[in-house]
This record gives structure tokens, C-alpha cells and sequence, in this order.
């Protein structure tokens, strides 16, 4: 197959979002029994989707900001932190290529995604709710941000170098990545890095401490053993140095991560099982905030955080009739440690510390089983998760700091987590549908459970974490339904969440703030239950072969016990879009915005979020050479130069004006 | 196989070795032979009598403030340290034209028989022309032996405040001393403090019942407090007045006080407020 060798192939045009066509790929494959992914999965780096992208060298946070099930906090123009149905990474499995991985930011300004970059990355696996299980234990599901391998695929040597320039931030870029394959070996290497000034919100004006600078680079090797056996390990090395944090009172000068791992994999075991899959890992995160380039601050701080988890997973598959099974065994133990040292303003007093993560162990042992049942035209999906998971203060300072607030704490503390779903699949020609009733737990995250007086500067409160939170539970049910016609497809989307033992910070009165000017200290609590509702109605229109227009509209509402509104919570939203894809050429047209955000709730500091609508435009090109190919993609992202900002823009801090920028990509 | 052997006899005798040092470790201090006074330091040693005798402090400055002090006698001839003695005491301080004495306890030996144990709270320190002296009495046997130990006391080193003499709303003279936590930590810690009443230049006694609020501050975090402090309350066992001091995080810390009586009258400081940011009780930790 020549078609294979690294070229894009024109004339499977791949929709960049795959989920609601899994099954018209089904119907066309001669084997109707073909697993078909259960998660929507957004392609990163796949070479044919990669004209579909608007912009190839955007980051990783643009991109998972596609999907339609992850939004996206953002405290800057850096690290923005994923939320699913309204629900943040406390609530959410995120893990990179099954690999749990922790933040090491007691104020999240690293979620995950931060640590890694898009060449490193095939695709991201979104799952919904407890469709996410297989990652791990989580209420509001999952993503898995897939390595891009190249595999024994017999290409020699091949490779890329990319660039790319964005007006409004002075952002560059520059990556490259190159690849060695035959049919007993491979080798990836790639490296990139990305610096930016202050961007600019609508209007020309200026963000202060918005810049960023990142380098990232990484190195696949895989050896097969032998035929049907192969050994695999992968290094990512990430570095983000003075990142402006423009939504809060603190930078970051450095944050450092090292993820590893060395895998094994065997096609058949025992012949009763393939795609056996062993993987032992590691990943060491070192973050520092920082707040020496901020002027006029009260009292100075040092503020870092290490974050060290060691993990193993192994899972492999059962095909038996209609049945096929997904076993996977998986633990981590991960090593949570933050402090904070304060410099007094009289120099001669002591200096402040404290630990606000008192060095919290975490091991987490589970167990997860997986059931798709295959009948005529439809399946049914059934799963289960047990987990174990221990918390453990390995710090007598910092476990007698958490007994201030929690003298009978103790110093260990065991849940067990239960998972369990089952989601069923038909389809009837035009007409696919699925539906799916789970029930999910999760334990208190490091914060939740230790934090010791956090702040947050979106509520403006200190909060304290509480070791003997409950579990907190959620009933979950969704549904899908399509209809596709050769010219057009509809579907509609509907996920509810009962979630039992919601956490979330409560004010506790007479209990004096930490940080400067804080409005007062909130306690973490479970709520008796707490409501989301998140649904959506997506249609395509296909105008012609070129053309297509994308048409898409989202609700949410998240209550509490008492009817109030949970923050952070969508307003209705909407997106828009004419894509030309024609030969070596693509382009787009997107409108984007929401509603005004009427549902806020000030307890949780929110404020109303005004309405917007603002359109981007981009157009790409491929130019071939002999066997190498240049992608040309240019574009402007706000055209309008709109000043706004979004529902989940911390403090409403405004985003981007207009930008323009382009990408080069020259793969050889 | 001989190096084996050779290895596991090694082995063995140096865990034999081992063992027997730990167990040299952990020889008692309370046979005849051995001082039963470790880790202090001396103040005075004397032999009179046949009687050999030592004053140790518990810290090695004697600071203004509450002072804990061990006696020590020994009979030269049995080498045994004597455990039914009687030692009166008294501190005094010489000052131009006048003498005070200061808040001090009886030396018991209730905790270790052969350690006479008590306290003394210096409410100033000595200079060139005013000084303090531990005036020191006892008899064994008919022999009594009397001494004036001068000694020096200062300021506390770290310059904090752990004492205060002051004039109650009921016009009572009282001093106030800070005993514990003499190692502060980020915790709640379990705080101890005694309170004496003036009753003349050369006696004080023990107030019991009054309550001693508590309200620790950060003056350098905008007079960031803490919760769970317990207001500190009399024990009449013990004689100290207890209660919880929580700690959010190292540093400098000002322990706002109010005294009250059995009424609940403030005799002393003021309650903490925006306008009022401190009392005029205190005392002050930095660690």
C-alpha cells in the first residue's frame, strides 16, 4: 500500500469528529462485528485529518476544546484546564496513553493537558460519564490523550518540520518530528516549543502577564520480540517556563514534567486472549508558582508543588460468540506534596510556611471488566470497575496542620469504588440510537481531601480540605439519536447526572482568611445531591461535495439541592460552520458564541457573563514536491475584534481579539 | 561452603556486638551511682556538709519569664541522692533601697524522687546594680545548709514577650507567664500559662478560676487568626492555666490575651476588632 506511506489520503475525507459516524463506518465494513470505538475521539495528529484542522499547530487545548462534550477553563492563555458536563478534573479521569498522571498546582494551573503537546499525540479519547471507567474511577467521564506511535510499519525514515507565527500574542512556533520504522523496530523523536507575548482582547487591549514559553520533546521506541510479541517504551520531557497567569495573583516560573513508560505486548495469550498489553510507568511534575513579576503584592510568596505517581496497567481482550471482553487490572501510587513560604514584610521576622498538600500518598488498585454483546443491528455494552484507594499524610507537620481544622482525622483512609454501566446500541438504517444507565464514585481529590487554605481567586476564598468526605456518587443516564440521510444527519444528545455527595466548598464562618483581602474560608462538603442536565443538538448538511455546513447548539443546567445553581455551568451555546474541502484545498468559515449567562451563582463568585458571537476563517492548501508535501494554513481567529468572555474565563478575564496566523508543515 | 559459614558466624557476632551496645544505651539513670539530671544545664554546685548538691535550669539563659529549675543532693559518703529533703527557696531581686520577690512554686519531687522540681517566674531582667538571687535552705540530719545563689537573668533571647506584670480593673497587681508549648509547631498545640496575684513586694500566690481568652494573630497576614483555640482555664491539680493554641503556620505570631474573673469581668485586654487590632495582653511566638 503506497497510499500508507505518511501521505494524507484525499479521498477518505475522515470528519475530524468521528463519534456520531461510527456507525455508518460500521455499515460499510464487510464485518458488521468490527468493535467500534465507544468514545468520541478527536484526532490530533492523524496525517488525513490534518488539513480538516483550522489550525494544525494550535495547542492541545484548542484542540480538545472541539469536542463537544470538554469545555475549557482558562486562567491565561496557557494550561486551560478541560471540564466535561460541566465538571472538573476532580470529577474527570484524565490520564495520557492509560498513564494517571496528577497535577502538581494546588490552584490547577496544570491541569494534565498542560504537560504534553500535539506532536506527541495521536488522538484524544473523550468518554462520557462511566463510559470513561476503563481510565478510571470518575463522575463526569474521561479523556485519554493517545501517544502517536508509528508502529513496525515498514516507512524507513520520514518526518516533519512545522512552524507557525499568531499575530495578537507574537506567538512561535516551531516542532519537528522524525520517525524511523521497519518491520522489526521504530523510532519517533519530536520536539517543540512555542513562546508568546501579552495576547490582545478585543479592542487592542493589552493582558498583562499573559506570556508563555514551552518546550516539549519526546522519543518512541518499540522492538518486536518476536512475531506477535514487541516491547515498547516512550519519554516525554515538557517544560513551561514564566507563564502569566492574568486571572490570578500569581505566575508561574517553572513547571517540569518527565512521563515514562515501558510497555509490553503480546497479540495472543494463552490462545484465549489477545492484544495483551503491559504497561509499567512513571511521571515526575515539579511546578512553581511565583509571583516576583507582579507589582504591588502584599506579601510575597513561593509557592511550589510536586506531583510523582508510579503506575502499571495490563489489559487484553476475550472474544467468545457474541461476547467481547476487555479485563483490565491497573494501580497507581501517587505523591502529592505543596507548600507555601511567605516573606514577611519586616525582614527580620520569620518566615511563613505552610504545607498546603501535607504530602499525601495516594494508592489506587482497581479492577475493571468490559462486555460488548453483540445481536443483530444492535449491542449492548455492559461494564464494572472496583477500585481500592488509600490516602495516606506521610508528613507529621502537615498532618498536624489538616488536625487544626480535623483533630480526629486520622492518618489513613480507605474507600472502595464502584463503578458500573451498561449502554446499548442500535441501529436501524437512517435511524441509530443509544442509551445508557450508570452508576459511578470517586473519592475526594488531594485538595478536596488536604487541601489546607487554598486559594481561589474566582470565589475570592481560602479553602480546607475534609479527609472524611463521602464518596461522591452519581446516577447517570443518557441518551443519543441520530438520523442520517446521504445529505444530511441530525442528532440529539441528552446526558443527566444525580450526583450524590456532591463536594464543593461551604463558607465556614468565624474562620479567618489566609490569603490578603480573601472574602473568608470555605470547608469542603458533600451537598446532599446536586443535578446537571447537558444536552445537544448537532446536524451537517452536505451542500455538495465540497461543501458542508456544521450546525451545532448546547444546553446545561446544573442545580444543587437547594435549586441553586452550580458554577461554572454553560450557558446555551452555539457553533456554526461552512467547510470547502476540495483536492488540496480546504477552508472555513465559524461562527461561534453563547448566550448570556443568566444562570450564575455569586456564592460561588461568578458574575453574568454578557452574550457573544464572534466568527475565525482559515483556508490551508497542500503543496506536493516529488514525494515530500508542504501544508500551507493561514487564518484569522475574532475577525471582528469582539471583547468578550466566556462563562468559564476565570474572573471573566477577557479573551483574544482578532489574531492572525499561519502554519506551515513541510513532511518529508 | 567455608566462606559460608564463615559469613553466618560474622554475621551473628556482629548482631551479638550490636544487641549489646543497644542494650548499654538503654541502661536506666536511676541507679545509685548515676545523676539523675540529664540534658540540663547547671546553675550551681556546692558540697557542704558531706552533702554534695546541685541546682540545674531547665535552659541554658535564665530569661525573664517562667523558669523551670531541678536540686539535686547527694550524700558524699553513700553516694546516694537523698529523696525526703525539705529545700525552701526563694528568688529575690536587689534593687536600689528595695527588695521584691517574684511568682515561684514549691521544689517537689513528685515526678522523680530524687529531683526536686519547681518553677520561677523572673518578671525583669538583671543589670550592673539590680540583680536576682535564689535564696536556697534545707537540713538532712540537723545539718542545714543555706546559700544565696546569685544568678543572672535577661531578656528573652528571642526578644519575644512571655510575661506580663500588670494592674487588673480591680486594681490587683498580677503577672502572667507563658509556659508552653515550648516548641511551637503548626498543630493545635496544648498551651499552659500561670497567672499570680501581688498580694506584697515578697509574696504571690496563685489566682484560680479565672479565664484567660485567647486569640492568636498574624500581624504581618492583615491579623490572620486561627480556629479551634480554646480559651486557657485553671487546673486546680496542676496549678497551670490550660487551653489550645492552633498554629496555621510559622511565623510571628501575636497570642492577644483578656483576663477574666470568676464574674466574667475583663480585668485585663481587649477584645480583637478592625479598629482594634491588638490587646494590651499578650504575649508573642516566632518560630
Amino acid at each position: 500500500m503506497i497510499q500508507s506511506k505518511q501521505k494524507p489520503c484525499f479521498g477518505l475525507v475522515m470528519l475530524w469528529v468521528l463519534f456520531h459516524i461510527n456507525h455508518i463506518h460500521a455499515q460499510q465494513r464487510p464485518d458488521s462485528l468490527k468493535p467500534v470505538s465507544l468514545k468520541e475521539v478527536i484526532l490530533i495528529s492523524k496525517d488525513n485529518s490534518y488539513i480538516k484542522q483550522s489550525k494544525p499547530l494550535s495547542s492541545l487545548d484548542a484542540l480538545l476544546e472541539s469536542s463537544k462534550n470538554v469545555d475549557m477553563i482558562k486562567r491565561g492563555a496557557y494550561a486551560w484546564e478541560p471540564t466535561m458536563h460541566g465538571m472538573t478534573s476532580e470529577r474527570l479521569a484524565l490520564t495520557i496513553d492509560g498513564m494517571h498522571i496528577f497535577e502538581a498546582c494546588t490552584d490547577k494551573m496544570d491541569p494534565i493537558t498542560s504537560y504534553v503537546d500535539s506532536p506527541n499525540l495521536a488522538e484524544a479519547q473523550v468518554g462520557s460519564g462511566q463510559q470513561a471507567a476503563e481510565f478510571g474511577n470518575s463522575i463526569g467521564g474521561g479523556i485519554n490523550l493517545q501517544l502517536n506511535r508509528t508502529g513496525f510499519a515498514s516507512l524507513g525514515w520520514t518526518g516533519s518540520v512545522e512552524t507557525g507565527y499568531e499575530t495578537n500574542n507574537k506567538m512561535r512556533v516551531f516542532g519537528g518530528r522524525t520517525s524511523y520504522s521497519s518491520t522489526d523496530f521504530y523510532f519517533d523523536a519530536t520536539a517543540s516549543f512555542r513562546k508568546a507575548s501579552n495576547y490582545k482582547a478585543g479592542g487592542n487591549k493589552e493582558v498583562l502577564f499573559s506570556p508563555f514559553t514551552k518546550y516539549n520533546a519526546s522519543f518512541n521506541l518499540g522492538w518486536k520480540l518476536s512475531e506477535g510479541k514487541s516491547l515498547h517504551a516512550s519519554m516525554i520531557f515538557d517544560e513551561a517556563k514564566d507563564v502569566g497567569y492574568p486571572a490570578l495573583t500569581m505566575d508561574v516560573s517553572l513547571a517540569r514534567a518527565f512521563i515514562g513508560s515501558l510497555s509490553y505486548e503480546q497479540e495472543k495469550l494463552w490462545d484465549i486472549f489477545t492484544n495483551w498489553e503491559s504497561k509499567l510507568y512513571f511521571n515526575n511534575i515539579k511546578h512553581v508558582m511565583d509571583d516576583t513579576t507582579r507589582p504591588n503584592v502584599p506579601i510575597h510568596m513561593d509557592m511550589p508543588g510536586w506531583s510523582d505517581t508510579y503506575g502499571f496497567y495490563s489489559k487484553t481482550n476475550l472474544v467468545k460468540d457474541t461476547h467481547q471482553f476487555l479485563f483490565k487490572i491497573d494501580g497507581y501510587y501517587n505523591r502529592a506534596l505543596a507548600e507555601m513560604t511567605m516573606y514577611p514584610v519586616d525582614p527580620n521576622e520569620a518566615l511563613m510556611f505552610m504545607y498546603t498538600w501535607p504530602d499525601v500518598r495516594t494508592t489506587n488498585l482497581g479492577l475493571f471488566v468490559e462486555d460488548r454483546i453483540f445481536f443483530t443491528d444492535s449491542y449492548l455494552d455492559l461494564s464494572i470497575r472496583g477500585s481500592y484507594h488509600n490516602n495516606y499524610v506521610a508528613d507529621e507537620f502537615g498532618l498536624n496542620s489538616n488536625k487544626i481544622f480535623h483533630p480526629d482525622m486520622q492518618q489513613s483512609k480507605t474507600r472502595f469504588l464502584k463503578s458500573l454501566s451498561a449502554k446499548y446500541y442500535n441501529n436501524l438504517g437512517d435511524f441509530q440510537w443509544n442509551a445508557s444507565v450508570a452508576y459511578g464514585e470517586r473519592a475526594p481529590s488531594v485538595s478536596e481531601g488536604y487541601g489546607f487554605f487554598l486559594f481561589n481567586s474566582f470565589d475570592n476564598y481560602d479553602y480546607i480540605g475534609s479527609p472524611d468526605l463521602k464518596n461522591e456518587a452519581s446516577a447517570e443516564a443518557s441518551v443519543s439519536i441520530s438520523f442520517s440521510k446521504p445529505r444530511f444527519e441530525v442528532t440529539a444528545d441528552a446526558n443527566f447526572f444525580h450526583i450524590y455527595n456532591y463536594i464543593i466548598g461551604v463558607p465556614i464562618p468565624d474562620v479567618s482568611p489566609m490569603a490578603h483581602g480573601a472574602d473568608g474560608v470555605k470547608m469542603y462538603e458533600n451537598l446532599s445531591y446536586a443535578q446537571i442536565l447537558h444536552t445537544s443538538l448537532s446536524a451537517r448538511y452536505f451542500l455538495s461535495d465540497a461543501f458542508t455546513i456544521n450546525w451545532q447548539v448546547a444546553y446545561y443546567k446544573g442545580q444543587d439541592n437547594e435549586r441553586e445553581n452550580l458554577p461554572l455551568i454553560s450557558p446555551i451555546s452555539f457553533k456554526s460552520s461552512l467547510v470547502f474541502v476540495k483536492n488540496l484545498y480546504n477552508a472555513s468559515l465559524t461562527m461561534q458564541g453563547a448566550g448570556t449567562q443568566s444562570k450564575f451563582n455569586p456564592k460561588y463568585g461568578e458574575s453574568e457573563t454578557d452574550a457573544y458571537t464572534i466568527f475565525s476563517a482559515d483556508f490551508g492548501k497542500y503543496i506536493f514536491f516529488d514525494n515530500n508535501n508542504l501544508l500551507v494554513k493561514v487564518g484569522v481567529e475574532n475577525i471582528f475584534d469582539k471583547e468578550y468572555s466566556t462563562y468559564n474565563d476565570w474572573s471573566n478575564i477577557p479573551r483574544m481579539g482578532r489574531n492572525f496566523y499561519v502554519n506551515l508543515t513541510f513532511s518529508f | 561452603m567455608k566462606t559460608l559459614y564463615k559469613n553466618i558466624v560474622l554475621l551473628v557476632a556482629t548482631a551479638v556486638l550490636f544487641a549489646s551496645c543497644s542494650s548499654d544505651d538503654n541502661t536506666t539513670d536511676y541507679n545509685s551511682e548515676e545523676n539523675p539530671i540529664t540534658e540540663k544545664y547547671l546553675v550551681y554546685e556546692s558540697i557542704d556538709e558531706g552533702l554534695e548538691w546541685h541546682v540545674y535550669s531547665e535552659n541554658k539563659e535564665l530569661e525573664v519569664g517562667y523558669n523551670e529549675f531541678f536540686v539535686t543532693i547527694k550524700e558524699v559518703e553513700t553516694e546516694n541522692y537523698l529523696q525526703n529533703v525539705t529545700i525552701d527557696w526563694m528568688p529575690m531581686m536587689y534593687m536600689h533601697g528595695m527588695a521584691h520577690s517574684a511568682p515561684y512554686s514549691n521544689l517537689s519531687n513528685a515526678e522523680n524522687p530524687k529531683v526536686y522540681q519547681g518553677y520561677v517566674v523572673f518578671q525583669m531582667a538583671g543589670n550592673n546594680e539590680e540583680y536576682w538571687e535564689l535564696d536556697i535552705s534545707y537540713s538532712v540530719d540537723g545539718k542545714s545548709v543555706e546559700r544565696s545563689i546569685p544568678i543572672d537573668v535577661v531578656q528573652p533571647l528571642d526578644g519575644m514577650v512571655k510575661t506580663q506584670s500588670f494592674v487588673g480593673n480591680d486594681e490587683q497587681n498580677y503577672v502572667l507567664a507563658y509556659v508552653a508549648p515550648t516548641k511551637p509547631e503548626v498543630a493545635t498545640n496544648y498551651m499552659l500559662a500561670v497567672l499570680y496575684k501581688m498580694d506584697d513586694m515578697h509574696n504571690f500566690s496563685i489566682v484560680e478560676n479565672y479565664i484567660i481568652a485567647l486569640d492568636p494573630r498574624m500581624p504581618g497576614m492583615g491579623n490572620h487568626s486561627s480556629p479551634n483555640n480554646k480559651d486557657l482555664e485553671y487546673n486546680s491539680d496542676t496549678g497551670f492555666y490550660e487551653g489550645k493554641l492552633s498554629m496555621t503556620m510559622t511565623g510571628y505570631w501575636r497570642l492577644n490575651l483578656q483576663l477574666l474573673n470568676t464574674d466574667g469581668q475583663v480585668l485585663k485586654g481587649e477584645e480583637i476588632t478592625e479598629e482594634h487590632p491588638n490587646s494590651s495582653l499578650y504575649f508573642e511566638l516566632e518560630f
